[in-house]
């Protein structure tokens, strides 16, 4: 600023981290109590400064055949609960919960490394719809659209990545609730501190002993929660690998799983779009969340007649994305969630550099401590290169072309996942016409990476099954009535 | 020091002579290709540009960046007056207030122009001499409906008057009924208008009233039309019709500036006008420019406030951020 009175510098505006007060330990939250698990205990740290933020219990298969048996036990009550009733204790949730949204969107953003701007505006309001959304529909199953008296299925084990840690928390203890169920969740081992933080909401919200249970660990935790033989339904988000093993150890028995796996999302610009906006949407695709997003437009499929121009505005415009602090409100992209995700990144870019891909970042300075990883883009990438197929979960951009319509839905659906896909042009009957082709559980037209409650969202072949959000969403907890109509 | 853009005619413009914008030549030869051309461009979708306009809305500005912020949007500001009611003694007040906008703090900077029918050119030259510019509206300001022989007389008026800077409104009722190169020459015939006998030019700011325009593909259109002509600047509206500047329009400008410079190497400034009214509000309209256009219009040469009760909200802002208090308004002059 000093040098050149044109220049414009932000300050740091960072928000106050005193709001929320981290525990040195937590424990396992099981029957509407804190108890101590009986596995090794393991750390959560601060993506952003590798500080160690507390110490986490670690469930073993005892803990969580207790978490298991205190579902169990709550849902004889909570099943026969009045809908109305039970739409009670989710609203005061949601209330809490905005209630207590800046304390949230903090520690999400210091367990996660997400800038509390997309902490602070999406995750926590979302998370509050989610709830409200799900807590209209209590006393209402009977239009779910599966019969006049609908039955929960029972305990539920849900197993969430660390992208999302809260909000996906929501998508899955939301309508399993609401439905009557009574649930056992396993949050991500690097960001169990949100989840922690709404077992609290459950006791302040009087939340009956026993329906939701929180059991923290590692992979061992998660595998003993979706295989206790008592568990009714597995709801699962994260890698498609591990949902083949969930799949795997599931098969034979009667429980019902959604699993929302991987995704490997194509956002189709063609020459007739409104380029400024496709420009934002390719951002906030890819770079959204540092690109730890399972539905990432991470496939930038370019029509040639306007590939260089968009290439050129999307350049510029990444060179004024804000990098660093995940606190700081004028952040646009945090830290990489662990070290090890930030291995798997660099290494699948290395792969892409050896490939022939063309990489570029703008210029911009990383934090010494923590992980970190700049917005990336790759031009010059073909469907054969790995960089195209692999889901590299992080904020790296692959571009291809296309010539036509009939190419570009070629090339999208040339994967083996289809969770989403975007669309833009201002020529509505193509936006209907590639809907219609695109094999992808979501189809975004002319934006990318809205979410809403009542909307439903899941994927096609390798991104998985079940639906989740909207009215669709119920149907993953619920089975219609055997009774009904006797 | 005030802008130097009527100083320096043609600054930043490399003239009809620069490939870039001479390539433009067969774009406004006819109706026809004007059309083609204006239609040609990539639309703006209006939920996607409203929400990038909020976004940028969000940036946090604190402390030196704010200290930093509110100085530059001084000395943005036109300084403006356009009432039915405004007489000698009103714009010389106004024109003193333009040089020292507070007269406790000398470390304040000046505005970058005082902005006033034509017939108050003289009146405000003679407070403020060569320290402030001096803008005139013109072209039956503000509907734009009267002969164009008429407009023409108005703007040399202003211009032989002394005027640095005309700020002209476009026919919009031409614009809406699809006569682009009526639009078209009209503003280049202003723009001869504001020649004066030395070489130099009044400074031309072309008023595409925005809010009559109505969608942003208007606009986006309106500011290309414009710069083609040879307007210096675009600017958003009169300030008389409502919604006058807002922040998305602004967006669709910034846009349509930065990408006329890569086109053609010709830079043309931007001045939201009318509207707005709070330093916050300015300093977002600052971070827009900073991060749609780039540093290259963070001065105000290439873009501007057109406001009357903003100053004072800058100052008061200003003050607090420099004492830790919140004077009211008493401590700042009413203009």
């Amino acid at each position: 600023m000093a040098n050149d009175p044109n220049v414009f510098e932000y300050a740091p505006a960072p928000e106050s981290r005193s709001i929320v007060d981290i525990k040195p330990s937590y424990g396992l939250f099981i029957d509407g109590e804190f108890v101590d698990g009986h596995g090794s205990a393991f750390k959560s740290i601060n993506p952003a400064t590798e500080e160690t933020l507390a110490e986490i219990a670690e469930a073993d298969d005892a803990d969580v055949d207790k978490a298991v048996k205190a579902a169990r036990k709550a849902f004889r009550t909570w099943s026969r609960m009045p809908g109305k009733e039970r739409s009670k204790y989710l609203y005061r949730i949601a209330r809490i919960i905005q209630e207590r949204s800046r304390e949230l969107a903090v520690l999400e953003s210091i367990d996660n490394g997400k800038p509390i701007k997309e902490s602070r505006d999406v995750d926590v309001p979302v998370v509050a719809a989610h709830f409200f959304y799900y807590a209209g529909w209590a006393d209402k199953l009977e239009y779910a659209g599966l019969g006049p008296n609908p039955q929960p299925l029972g305990v539920a084990a849900q197993v969430i990545p660390w992208n999302f840690p809260l909000l996906m928390l929501a998508w899955k203890v939301a309508p399993a609730l609401a439905c009557g169920n009574t649930v056992v969740l396993k949050p991500a081992e690097t960001t169990p501190l949100t989840a922690l933080l709404f077992a609290e909401i459950c006791q302040q919200a009087d939340l009956p002993p026993g329906v939701v249970n929180i059991v923290t660990g590692a992979g061992a935790t998660g595998q003993a929660v979706v295989s206790h033989p008592d568990v009714d339904k597995v709801a699962f988000t994260g890698s498609t690998d591990v949902g083949k093993a969930i799949a795997r150890a599931i098969a034979g028995t009667d429980k019902k799983a959604t699993l929302e796996l991987g995704g490997k999302a194509a956002n189709i610009v063609f020459d007739d779009a409104a380029l400024d906006q496709a420009v934002e949407g390719i951002v906030s695709g890819i770079f959204f969340n540092q690109g730890h997003v399972c539905c990432a437009g991470s496939r930038l499929l370019l029509q040639e007649s306007v590939a260089d121009e968009v290439m050129a505005k999307l350049k510029r415009r990444m060179g004024t994305l804000r990098v660093g602090d995940p606190l700081d409100k004028n952040t646009d992209i945090g830290a990489i969630n662990s070290a090890e995700q930030l291995a798997r990144i660099r290494a699948l870019a290395e792969i892409g550099e050896d490939e022939g891909a063309e990489r570029w970042s703008p210029p911009c300075e990383l934090p010494s401590a923590g992980f970190w990883f700049p917005p990336t883009v790759f031009t010059g990438v073909s469907q054969a290169h790995r960089i195209a197929r692999d889901e590299i979960f992080g904020p790296v951009l692959s571009v291809l072309t296309f010539r036509t319509p009939s190419e570009a839905v070629e090339k999208a659906n040339n994967t083996p996942y289809g969770l989403s896909a975007g669309v833009w042009t201002e020529k509505g009957s193509r936006i209907l016409h590639m809907a219609d082709q695109l094999r992808a559980g979501v189809v975004w037209a002319n934006t990318f990476n809205k979410f809403d409650p009542a909307s439903p969202f899941g994927g096609y072949k390798e991104s998985g099954y079940g639906r989740e959000g909207g009215r669709q969403g119920l149907s993953a907890y619920l089975k219609a009535d055997t009774k009904a109509g006797a | 020091m005030p802008p130097t853009v009527s100083t320096e005619p043609n600054q930043g413009r490399n003239q009809g002579s620069s490939p870039g914008l001479s390539a433009y030549a067969d774009v406004t030869a006819s109706e026809t290709s004007l059309r083609r051309f204006l239609h040609g461009l990539p639309g703006v979708d209006q939920v996607g540009a409203e929400a990038r306009a909020a976004q940028l809305g969000t940036r946090s500005i604190k402390t030196t960046a704010k200290a930093h912020a509110l100085d530059l949007a001084i000395r943005m500001v036109d300084l403006t007056t356009l009432e039915g009611q405004d007489t000698p003694g009103k714009v010389r007040a106004l024109a003193n207030k333009a040089l020292r906008p507070d007269p406790s703090d000398p470390t304040c900077p000046s505005v970058a122009a005082v902005c006033v029918y034509g017939d108050m050119v003289g009146e405000v030259k003679s407070v403020v001499g060569d320290r402030v510019n001096v803008a005139a509206v013109a072209t039956a300001f503000p509907s734009g409906r009267a002969a164009m022989d008429i407009k023409l007389a108005d703007t040399r008026d202003a211009v032989e008057a002394g005027a640095d800077e005309i700020d002209m409104v476009i026919d919009r009722g031409a614009f809406l009924a699809g006569h682009y190169l009526q639009v078209f020459e009209e503003i280049v015939a202003v723009r001869e208008a504001c020649q004066r006998p030395d070489g130099t030019h009044a400074h031309l700011k072309v008023i595409m009233e925005t809010g009559e325009l109505q969608t942003y593909d208007n606009v986006r259109r309106a500011s290309w039309l414009s710069m083609l002509a040879g307007g210096d600047f675009i600017k958003t509206s009169t300030g008389k019709v409502q919604p006058a500047a807002t922040l998305p329009v602004t967006l669709i400008m910034l846009e349509a500036v930065r990408d006329f410079r890569e086109a053609t190497g010709v830079q043309i400034g931007v001045k939201p006008a009318g509207g707005i009214r709070t330093a916050k509000d300015a300093i977002k309209y600052l971070v827009m420019v900073n991060e749609v256009a780039g540093t290259d219009w963070l001065t105000p040469d290439w873009f501007r406030f057109g406001a009357s009760t903003l100053l004072n909200e800058l100052l008061m802002q200003r003050t607090k951020l420099a004492t830790g208090r919140y004077s009211g308004p008493d401590y700042f002059t009413l203009d």
